[in-house]
């Protein structure tokens, strides 16, 4: 597997938590061994939180990532804390609000609106964690989609599964447009 | 089929799913971090199963409780982390006394005080020991995976029945928090024990005699007709309070006995690359997590290293750890704390193996890179 | 020989009692045994539960399901052998150290779920145990072991506290009036919710001796003397009233209790 140690940053009350925990019972599902776990500090909303999760075809023993392959920041603050622990060749996903960047020309880098698409697009902030979840599915290919797709009807609260669904497919789409706009650019 | 076996569980979780399992149906609690989502699912699950749950207003208030619902046949339980441990030490010493069984479940969190109650550590081993005043054992379980939290869970009560004792079931907030795959067992398989009651009349019932070559006394439910009394003042066999010294040195010895002589049904271990090895891991909880991944990459560089992970905290596995230091030539004890199991461990060990140890506090897991680096530099 | 009473209900065993001459609390006692027999209950069907101090070395000497638990915390116990067995009835001996001290939080809380639970509090104003430290009921002024220059804390008015917290029957009586104790934890017994009974006991060997109040039949003519209902007590004027013991029911009142409400959530499912 390319990847398979996953870090999800940013603050309190933005759902990482719940992110990581699909990511892995969608790997799960698809047969995979997983373990997700966490670290956070008192406030439950804002302070710095952060979701792990590991997806691996061997037996998992140490539950925590030193360096990840994959980062997902949505803070500028998360952003600093763990830009320096994404392996080299890794993939570094970030909110297109966080502008001081450090350089890190060994990784691959997508900048994307996602807290923006949750806020304007889904008029729903709140599923700003499932939007990066969509991004994350779509650029790592870890699982198959399917399965990320029942996680998040399995895990989100009811009633808001349509939102989270919705909010599901416009991340797969973010990706799919900044690729576009990547070959664009490239062109 | 396939799919619906295997579940993304966390640790806490498989704690309330390994008790309702065991037969959990009264949970009294107060909220405290890590332990808090034991709590919560239980106010959630208990009364569907016809089951009890009750948060109380505070956590000594909450150990009585359970001693309480015990004593009228319920299998009870609470779940806390290090401050709310170190309140209910005076309910454990009722319940050793008073031979009540009941489960206090500890995720352990960073002390002393009120700590780093968000961060894991293992700085409440001694005190699952000695924390409670007078002379006692205890049994003291620790898991480290979701799985074996829900199998040791199950073991937690029915140790407790068996032997009318509290059981503490150790964690700490890596193990609590963490979600894993997880296959569950056949749940119609499990054995379930449930403590003895009395078939005597209630006339010749004595609520504190036991029967020969038995050390744990039958009990009978409130409500069932043996109407007898409980203290946590020593007592001969009737439940009376006595000063008499002679019965007070038989009952101490008893019940520090029924547990001691008992090490072959209570103690429960996992060996890990042990077969070969020259030198051994000793850990327990997350750290053993992190110690098996060390053992993975000291054997691919050709060391002939392996793990002894108690599952069983106390009684010690003395036995089988004696054993070990007589074939290895080292063994390093690896904990989230300054060096407590350690103490343990040297004391049966050091006779025929350099005991080493590594441990720290400061809220995080160690990690597999820190232990190959300490074998290593040996 | 031994009254039918005691025969029936005493552990006649375990006497006699570790009671000091002229103390308040065999008083008490055979009166909440007297209301047991009197209600006609199972043995079987009461638990008795005690905390520590005088008062509650009690439950030992009663045939029940008897628990001598720890310092303060008999209304937990209680709490949850209640909520385990609905079908027990659970009545708690306590003292003013034990209830309204080290448990007091204890007491306001068990009032507040208005859980199905009979406390009969043995106020002797005085740790008697311990050999006479004031207690949260020993009045401002008077000395203890750990008072000796006087008492500067104010005393509880513990059937306030409980009505506050939100027990539906309060009331308080004395060990001169064995009949309006018996009377009492009838109605406590029957009371569907939380009751709570206050009754001055004395202490003639340390809170007596200790503030020269005489004997113990002169403590217990000073209880009579003190004593007075509650209409009778709010005619009087505030002057007063001072140093009165106000005695009868208090407070009563209709709540949804505890157990019957959590059944109703079983039987949702």
């Amino acid at each position: 597997m390319k990847y398979s140690e996953f870090r999800l940053s940013g603050s309190g009350g933005q759902g990482l938590i719940l992110a990581g925990i699909i990511l892995a019972e969608a790997a799960l599902q698809n047969g995979k061994n997983v373990v997700q776990s966490q670290s956070y500090g008192p406030e439950a909303r804002g302070g710095a939180s952060k979701a792990e999760v590991i997806i691996s075809d061997d037996l998992i023993y140490y539950p925590k990532i030193e360096n990840c392959d994959v980062l997902l920041a949505l803070t500028q603050k998360a952003y600093d804390k763990y830009i320096d622990s994404l392996k080299p060749g890794g993939l570094l996903i970030l909110d297109n609000m966080i502008t001081r960047k450090a350089n890190r020309n060994d990784v691959d880098v997508y900048s994307m609106p996602i807290l923006s698409t949750a806020a304007d697009k889904l008029n729903k902030m709140m599923v700003a964690n499932i939007v990066a979840l969509g991004c994350i599915c779509e650029l790592s290919n870890i699982v198959d989609k399917k399965y990320v797709e029942k996680a998040v009807m399995n895990r989100v609260p009811h009633g808001t599964e349509e939102l989270n669904k919705k909010a599901l497919i416009e991340g797969f789409k973010l990706v799919k447009d900044k690729k576009r706009e990547m070959y664009y650019e490239v062109c | 089929m396939g799919e619906e076996t295997f579940k993304l569980m966390q640790g806490n979780e498989a704690c309330v799913e390994g008790a309702i399992t065991a037969g959990l149906n009264f949970f009294a609690g107060y909220p405290i971090t890590p332990s808090t989502e034991i709590a919560e699912l239980s106010a959630a699950k208990l009364p569907r199963v016809g089951g009890k749950f009750i948060q109380m207003e505070g956590e000594i208030a909450s150990i009585s409780a359970i001693i309480g619902a015990s004593l009228t046949g319920k299998k009870a339980m609470t779940a806390t982390s290090g401050p709310g441990f170190s309140l209910k030490q005076e309910g454990i010493g009722y319940a050793v006394m008073a031979e009540v069984p009941c489960v206090i479940v500890n995720v352990q969190r960073g002390g002393p005080s009120t700590g780093l109650p968000t961060s894991p550590a293992q700085g409440d081993i001694m005190q699952t020991r000695w924390g409670t005043h007078g002379e006692h054992s205890i049994i003291v379980l620790y898991p480290s995976t979701v799985r074996e939290i829900f199998d040791t869970t199950i073991k937690a009560f029915n140790l407790a029945e068996k032997y009318r004792t509290p059981v503490i079931l150790l964690m700490d907030e890596v193990i609590g928090h963490m979600r894993e795959k997880v296959e569950m067992p056949n749940r119609e398989k499990i054995a379930i024990y449930n403590r003895k009651k009395p078939s005597s009349s209630l006339e010749k019932y004595l609520p504190y005699k036991v029967s020969e070559g038995d050390m744990v006394p039958k009990m009978a439910n409130f409500g069932e007709g043996y109407r007898y009394h409980t203290t946590g003042l020593v007592h001969d066999e009737t439940g009376f309070p006595t000063n008499n010294g002679k019965i007070a040195e038989e009952l101490i010895n008893r019940l520090v006995h029924k547990i001691e002589n008992n090490l072959d049904d209570i103690v429960d271990y996992e060996e890990y690359k042990l077969q070969d090895a020259e030198e051994v891991i000793i850990s327990y909880g997350s750290t053993a997590r992190s110690a098996k991944s060390a053992i993975d990459v000291l054997r691919k560089e050709g060391r002939k290293i392996g793990l002894f992970k108690p599952i069983t905290i106390w009684p010690t596995a003395k036995n089988q750890i004696e054993d070990l230091s007589k074939r290895t030539s080292r063994i390093s004890v690896i904990e989230m704390n300054m060096g407590q199991y350690f103490l343990e461990i040297e004391r049966i060990a050091g006779k025929y193996s350099k005991v080493d140890k590594y441990g720290r506090s400061n809220g995080e897991l160690i990690t597999p890179k820190e232990i190959v680096s300490f074998i290593k530099e040996g | 020989m031994v009254s039918q009473l005691i025969g029936k209900y005493y552990r006649t065993g375990s006497l006699p009692h570790i009671w000091c001459p002229g103390c308040g609390n065999g008083i008490i006692l055979r009166a909440i045994v007297k209301a047991i027999d009197n209600l006609g209950l199972n043995q079987d069907d009461v638990c008795v539960v005690s905390g520590i101090g005088c008062s509650s070395r009690a439950s030992g000497y009663l045939d029940f399901n008897t628990v001598h638990t720890t310092h303060g915390r008999a209304l937990a116990f209680a709490t949850g052998i209640k909520f385990a067995n609905p079908d027990l009835h659970v009545i708690v001996i306590t003292g003013d150290g034990d209830s309204a001290a080290i448990g007091g939080n204890h007491l306001i809380h068990t009032a507040r779920r208005n859980i199905d639970i009979t406390t009969i509090v043995f106020n002797n104003n005085i740790y008697g145990m311990t050999g006479g430290q004031y207690s949260p009921t020993t009045p401002t002024g008077e000395k203890g072991t750990t008072a000796p220059y006087g008492n500067i804390d104010a005393n509880f008015d513990l059937c306030e506290l409980a009505k506050a917290a939100g027990a539906t029957y309060v009331s308080r009586s004395t060990i001169y009036g064995a009949n309006m104790i018996i009377n009492q934890v009838e109605e406590g017994i029957k009371n569907k919710g939380f009751s709570f009974i206050e009754t001055i006991s004395i202490c003639p060997t340390y809170y007596g001796r200790k503030n020269k109040k005489g004997n113990a039949v002169d403590m217990i003519n000073q209880l009579k003397e003190m004593s007075i209902n509650k209409t009778a007590y709010d005619k009087l004027s505030k002057e007063k009233r001072n140093g009165k013991i106000v005695v009868g029911e208090l407070h009563k009142s209709q709540r949804t209790e505890y157990t019957e409400e959590y059944e109703k959530i079983i039987q949702s499912f």
